[in-house]
């Protein structure tokens, strides 16, 4: 028990400098109405999306044709669908869908990004240019028509389009984590680091990935949510997630003949889409005032 | 002065040449995913009843029999001899299709730049000179509101209160099919106004209302949002506090010395919004019935219309990279202190 504390006595005094710049992070984070707000929504739409199955009143497939297209009432707060299924339960569901699609494309995007990008702009010269003439070919796309390209040629299906998604905005992170890989590479610290003989593995691994990182988060925030909608427009167009599969895009795209008559079938999952990626982009914008010293004091 | 002009040329060649480039790359990689989907575009056109026979009578007068990189530089010498091929869904050539669709696209896109400029740059002022007061709070929460709503949501939300609810606008298509309209541009509001034809710059105007206010939402957000920190920026300068110290009224220091040079980086970032607006143009144009580019697409992507995706996509990146090569020149005609040739 002694030794515990003493571990984290000590850990707290060689991390002095870190524990209180978060500190002071945090407190203007709060600050922020908007950005508190943000943190709250993303916190909320995860607890829902772990909790669905027990806090959802029916399960998300089923077919109950007696209880077609009842408008919203207290059985049914978001209403019924085309199949008789209780949307707000579906809602609730749906939210797992969009934190896998959105989490995993995140995941693979940026495993590629972090190190091409740190690399990319800590070698610079051939291997930068290459790398870089590269990520251009993709970004002479409108992201949603490479998505389309891709979603379409592999076939409808969430997977497919979860690596579409991912192959759409791995270049996009690329020249992101470059251009602060760039400027990393001129401080001071990096060169104290190869001054004392650090090889070029040991300095991307250990001074430029770590100082991109707050980047990072609020990039793959804002990203995050670019996801979700993009992912929403190839259900919506029938490219992603197919039938019976609670997906919002999908959701809103079988209410979206009904939509004159009963809007329910659709404006239910669209304004979960649309809470979820104001969230995580309030979450985003929060982060970055904090995260970048310049934007403090302002 | 000579100097920086072969500067410039330089750098426009390189930039032309990689374009080029890009296109290349770009036509192989939609070309060659045609192999790797299962789809059989012959049977498809062939029909439903068709016996084995005429699917294969079909494919050789298309073509499809030889080997993929033998289809391929048929295709690049048909490209160069202006011939697309032939959009299956439609059943007609996929030049043609395209002459029609584009001017509708571009009627679309320059309506909603305008829209999205506007009210962009003056969302991005107030909220800058109201800092931190719930103006600037409310300003920021709707310029988000253009990235986080689903474009497609937000049309059929247009739709249901302003045509099912109001009866206002119509609920797509481009003009009244009774009123007739001599096309000259191809764009309806233009061609209208040439042919001095009331009714159908009228109708025209009030079919492209609902589609252009969704479309400029998108890039809204970011014109706003650019202006908004640009405008912050510009006002902690010293030319600012010069300017005040002089007593100029607060009117005429924000707008003449402050918006102006504010305005700078949101020029480019309207040329930048240019590629949102195409993507962005393709739900909208999908759910208003708008027959341009965007409708296009989605229509050729699925029923997995290979000739009329590849000619779509490389007219579409086309468009982007001469819109991007256009913004970065003007950058350095309206910024003198950028230089485009250092990257």
């Amino acid at each position: 028990m002694n030794r515990v504390r003493s571990f984290i006595e000590g850990w707290k005094v060689r991390n002095r400098s870190r524990i209180r710049e978060f500190r002071l992070s945090l407190h203007y984070f709060l600050k922020s109405p908007l950005a508190v707000a943000g943190l709250l929504i993303t916190l909320a739409i995860v607890v829902v999306a772990i909790l669905a199955p027990f806090i959802a009143p029916y399960p998300d497939v089923y077919v109950d044709l007696q209880n077609k297209y009842l408008p919203p009432s207290w059985a049914h707060p978001f209403g019924t669908d085309d199949m008789g299924r209780d949307i707000f339960s579906r809602v609730l569901y749906g939210s797992r869908i969009t934190l896998e699609v959105g989490g995993a494309v995140i995941l693979v995007a940026y495993s590629i990004a972090i190190p091409l990008g740190s690399i990319a702009g800590y070698k610079s010269g051939r291997l930068d240019n290459l790398i870089m003439r590269f990520t251009d070919m993709f970004l002479a796309f409108p992201s949603i028509i490479l998505a389309m390209a891709f979603a379409a040629a592999l076939g409808p299906g969430i997977l497919n389009a979860m690596l579409a998604l991912a192959v759409t905005w791995w270049p996009w992170a690329t020249r992101i984590i470059r251009s602060q890989a760039l400027v990393i590479k001129n401080s001071y610290y990096v060169q104290a680091a190869k001054a004392s003989g650090g090889s070029d593995f040991y300095i991307v691994l250990h001074h430029v990935i770590p100082n991109c990182l707050g980047l990072i988060m609020v990039q793959a925030s804002v990203d995050f949510g670019w996801t979700v909608l993009v992912a929403a427009a190839l259900g919506f167009l029938g490219l992603g997630a197919q039938s019976p599969s609670p997906d919002w895009g999908l959701m809103v795209s079988i209410g979206r003949i009904y939509f004159l008559t009963k809007p329910w079938l659709s404006l239910f999952p669209g304004i979960a889409i649309f809470v979820t990626v104001l969230g995580v982009n309030l979450l985003g914008d929060g982060l970055r005032d904090v995260l970048d010293p310049r934007l403090r004091r302002r | 002065m000579d100097v920086i002009d072969l500067g410039m040329r330089a750098f426009l060649i390189n930039r032309i040449l990689w374009m080029a480039l890009v296109l290349v790359g770009l036509s192989l990689i939609t070309f060659f995913l045609a192999f790797v989907v299962p789809a059989d575009p012959a049977r498809y056109f062939a029909g439903p009843h068709a016996t084995n026979a005429q699917v294969e009578a079909l494919k050789r007068q298309f073509g499809l029999d030889r080997p993929p990189y033998e289809q391929y530089l048929l295709y690049v010498w048909r490209l160069f001899h202006g011939d697309l091929g032939l959009a299956l869904h439609t059943r007609s050539p996929v030049l043609e299709d395209l002459a029609v669709r584009v001017p509708a696209t571009m009627e679309l896109a320059i309506v909603s730049i305008i829209i999205g400029t506007f009210v962009g740059v003056f969302v991005g002022v107030i909220s800058a000179i109201k800092k931190d007061t719930v103006i600037d709070v409310i300003a920021r929460v709707f310029s988000l509101g253009g990235v986080a709503l689903p474009g497609f949501f937000l049309a059929l939300i247009m739709q249901y209160i302003f045509y099912s609810q109001l009866s206002w606008f119509p609920a797509g298509g481009r003009i009244d099919t009774d009123i007739p309209l001599q096309q000259i541009t191809g764009l309806n509001l233009l061609d209208s106004l040439l042919t001095l034809n009331l009714p159908a710059f009228l109708s025209s105007l009030q079919h492209v209302v609902l589609p252009a206010l969704c479309l400029s939402y998108i890039s809204l957000a970011t014109i706003a949002r650019v202006t908004r920190s640009s405008m912050l920026e510009v006002l902690s300068q010293d030319y600012i506090k010069a300017a005040r110290s002089k007593g100029l009224s607060n009117f005429v220091v924000i707008y003449k010395h402050a918006l102006r040079n504010a305005l700078i980086p949101t020029s480019t970032v309207i040329g930048l919004t240019f590629g949102n607006i195409l993507g962005g143009a393709v739900l909208i144009e999908f759910v208003f019935r708008w027959p341009g580019l965007g409708m296009y697409v989605t229509d050729s992507f699925l029923t997995v219309d290979f000739a009329a995706i590849m000619g779509t996509t490389l007219l579409i990146v086309l468009i982007y990279l001469i819109v991007n090569l256009c913004v970065d020149v003007l950058y350095s005609v309206i910024d003198p202190r950028v230089n485009v040739m250092q990257k």
